[in-house]
């Protein structure tokens, strides 16, 4: 579905069902050279099991129109103004990567707004190499290939998002090139490596931030190690970790853990599933 | 497997898509079963309903085509795969994905007989239509282009003629129509070509040739380059318009990449149900294993064959792109450096009789109807593999009365060549018969 935001049109999956304001909400943001198609085996669960799920495409990405965040600061700012357009007084934010920055940059800024917190495949700070930087500006398809070979943890993936027989490195060079291409005017590529790369204000943002978070790291994630989430880790009031047997692509190279992390967490901090 | 670059080719073709097992076997057990116990209610409905993966029933996934399954896409470079009973199957499975009747296709003339069958006449039936047109003929293709044109297709290198297809030509001319591009890749493997680096949409294989390579089992499989965007296409509702066959789901909001493979196998494998077995998938797998090894072996004896056969007094024709006298020569050099594949086709400066002699006297070389095999191979086009075309369709395809069609295969190269030159020999001799 379509909301407008900021005067543009955002586009958000809903898992398969109808938007419904009655139910809790939870929204997914995705990371660079991403879109809502990553988080399809979450999402439609958990909109099958009792959940308003709402899973954007960020501004200038694939579906969504509007100017692609320049910062972190600026994409938070997006999903305030998304929660205002789908009326959502309060919703669980789960973010991957960069948008597991711009999860943690909303929650500190409105926290009584974010019941619960979901950082996936996160870091802080989450500096981007200088050669990489440069290369995803210069040669954005050399760099496509470079980070999904980092993110990658196996060669032989579980049944994934498309069901059984995807080849998940394939998939994500194909949906990077697909993200790229959808935004002729910006690098959406360069433009997120940089946001994550300029972010500063992590720690402050947890620190405002009161609601439970559950962080979900890749156990061999070469791209956001969980080492680099652990300062992060100390400062959250509220934290639970879950460590996966995977990289850098937990939705899909361990889409299982990674829904059970989800639904665990979100059982523990008071939303029962009806099976 | 965090690493810091993406394996090789040789790598990719023994480990994609299988690792050992909770029960540490090192290779890919069969999973011969029909299906698969839900740990719950609940996770049986999930897995109906696309919110959890996992294998339900053989028909629709199992676990050892899906190692085939990745294991094809990895070594074209796409997204995931789908196996099918046959090559055949793939290629019906593509189409009827992707339309119904009312629709068009442009294909190739270039083609095997039963896709060429399955097109001309009995596609038509169900209402799709298909132009052919020369592969080379880059207007006719342009030209060829209805409103309710959906697809493009040809094969990398034609049946048997080997005319090389123009991969990237032919491909912006589809997608200008806002069309994919369909290829048939049984001939060269991804070995040979990888058409996805040149703009295809989609490959199959009959993974029957090359690709299972030891002539024992029947089997296909489709792979997605994930590159077409059938949205801005327009021309897709089946991918882009709520599916009232599977919860009204929109496949290309589901999957931006892979809403021909969700269709595809949610509806095709479902309602046509033309799968593959999990036995076939092993052994196709067991090919697979050695393919560069045994592509580089038949390129090598293709090559000491149609030397010898280019220069044999009693050919009058050699039709392979090695040879500069090929209309695909040159594109061949471009587009497959490593060669055009070792099924190729040549011509006695004889008769009918004579050729049936030729074919009756091999003794290395089996008469039967299959290429890709280890072992060579040997067949009479025109009345067996492409006997319902008449002769306009035969010669469109570069076949004439006395084509003789070749596999290679691995045996020693001098043991083939001589196995030939006693059969040319004999057939030389043959007098008094009319042509």
């Amino acid at each position: 579905m379509n909301f407008t935001v900021n005067g543009h049109s955002t586009y958000c999956y809903t898992g398969g069902k109808a938007f419904d304001a009655a139910k809790p909400t939870i929204l997914f943001i995705h990371g660079v050279l991403n879109d809502h198609s990553v988080w399809i085996l979450q999402t439609r669960y958990l909109a099958n099991h009792g959940w308003n799920v709402l899973a954007l495409d960020l501004p200038g990405h694939c579906r969504s129109a509007g100017d692609p965040p320049a910062t972190v600061e600026e994409a938070a700012d997006f999903v305030i103004a998304l929660m205002q357009a789908a009326g959502l007084e309060k919703a669980v934010l789960v973010g991957h990567s960069f948008g597991s920055l711009i999860a943690l940059e909303t929650a500190g800024r409105v926290p009584d707004r974010v019941s619960q917190l979901v950082l996936v495949g996160t870091a802080f700070p989450m500096p981007v190499s200088p050669a990489l930087l440069e290369a995803s500006q210069q040669e954005p398809l050399r760099a496509l290939e470079m980070i999904n070979i980092f993110s990658r943890s196996t060669l032989a993936p579980p049944p994934s998002a498309m069901g059984p027989g995807t080849w998940v490195y394939g998939a994500s060079m194909a949906l990077g090139r697909r993200v790229l291409a959808s935004n002729p005017k910006v690098n959406v590529f360069h433009a997120g490596f940089k946001a994550c790369d300029s972010y500063t204000h992590g720690e402050e943002a947890m620190a405002q931030v009161s609601c439970p978070v559950l962080f979900v790291l890749g156990e061999v994630d070469q791209m956001t190690h969980p080492k680099a989430a652990q300062g992060l880790i100390a400062k959250a009031r509220n934290a639970k970790v879950v460590v996966l047997p995977g990289g850098h692509n937990q939705m899909n190279e361990t889409p299982e853990p990674m829904l059970q992390a989800l639904v665990g967490f979100l059982d523990l901090t008071g939303h029962k599933f009806k099976p | 497997m965090p690493g810091y670059a993406d394996p090789s080719f040789d790598t990719l073709a023994l480990h994609a898509g299988a690792a050992p097992d909770a029960t540490g076997a090192r290779a890919v057990p069969i999973h011969l079963t029909t299906s698969f116990v839900f740990e719950s209610s609940d996770h049986a409905a999930s897995l109906f309903n696309l919110e959890r993966a996992g294998h339900v029933y053989s028909r629709i996934s199992n676990p050892t085509n899906a190692v085939l399954e990745q294991r094809v896409s990895a070594l074209e470079g796409g997204i995931g795969a789908i196996t099918t009973a046959s090559g055949q199957a793939a290629l019906h499975l593509s189409i009827a994905t992707l339309m119904g009747a009312g629709a068009h296709i442009v294909a190739s003339t270039a083609l095997y007989g039963g896709s060429q069958n399955l097109l001309h006449y009995t596609l038509r039936r169900f209402g799709i239509e298909t132009t052919f047109v020369k592969p080379g003929d880059i207007d006719g293709w342009r030209a060829a282009v209805r409103p309710n044109t959906k697809l493009f297709f040809g094969e990398t290198v034609g049946n048997p003629g080997l005319d090389v297809l123009d991969i990237a030509t032919v491909s912006a001319i589809a997608h200008e129509a806002g069309v994919p591009l369909l290829v048939d890749s049984t001939l060269t493997s991804p070995w040979l070509i990888k058409p996805f680096d040149h703009g295809a949409d989609l490959v199959y294989h009959s993974a029957t040739k090359f690709l299972s390579g030891h002539g024992t089992v029947i089997g296909g499989i489709v792979v997605d380059g994930g590159r077409f965007d059938w949205d801005r296409s327009g021309k897709f509702p089946e991918l882009t318009e709520p599916y009232a066959g599977f919860h009204n789901m929109v496949f290309s909001e589901e999957s931006t990449v892979g809403a021909f493979l969700l269709r595809a196998r949610r509806e095709g494998l479902r309602d046509f149900g033309a799968c593959m077995s999990p036995h076939s998938a092993w052994l196709i797998l067991q090919g697979i294993e050695t393919l560069s090894l045994r592509m580089e072996r038949h390129m090598g004896n293709t090559r000491k064959v149609v030397e010898f056969l280019a220069g044999h007094e009693f050919v009058s024709r050699v039709g392979h792109p090695l040879l500069e006298s090929h209309p695909s020569h040159a594109l061949a050099q471009k587009l497959l450096p490593r060669g055009a594949g070792s099924v190729f086709s040549f011509d006695l400066k004889g008769s009918r009789a004579q050729g049936k002699k030729f074919v009756e006297t091999l003794k290395i070389f089996s008469h039967l109807a299959n290429v890709g095999d280890c072992r060579s191979l040997v067949i009479h086009p025109a009345s067996t593999t492409h006997f319902r075309m008449n002769d306009e369709a035969l010669a469109a395809g570069g076949i004439g009365q006395g084509t003789i069609r070749l596999s290679i295969g691995l045996e020693d190269p001098d043991d083939l060549i001589d196995d030939l030159k006693r059969a040319l020999k004999a057939a030389e001799k043959v007098t008094g018969v009319a042509a």
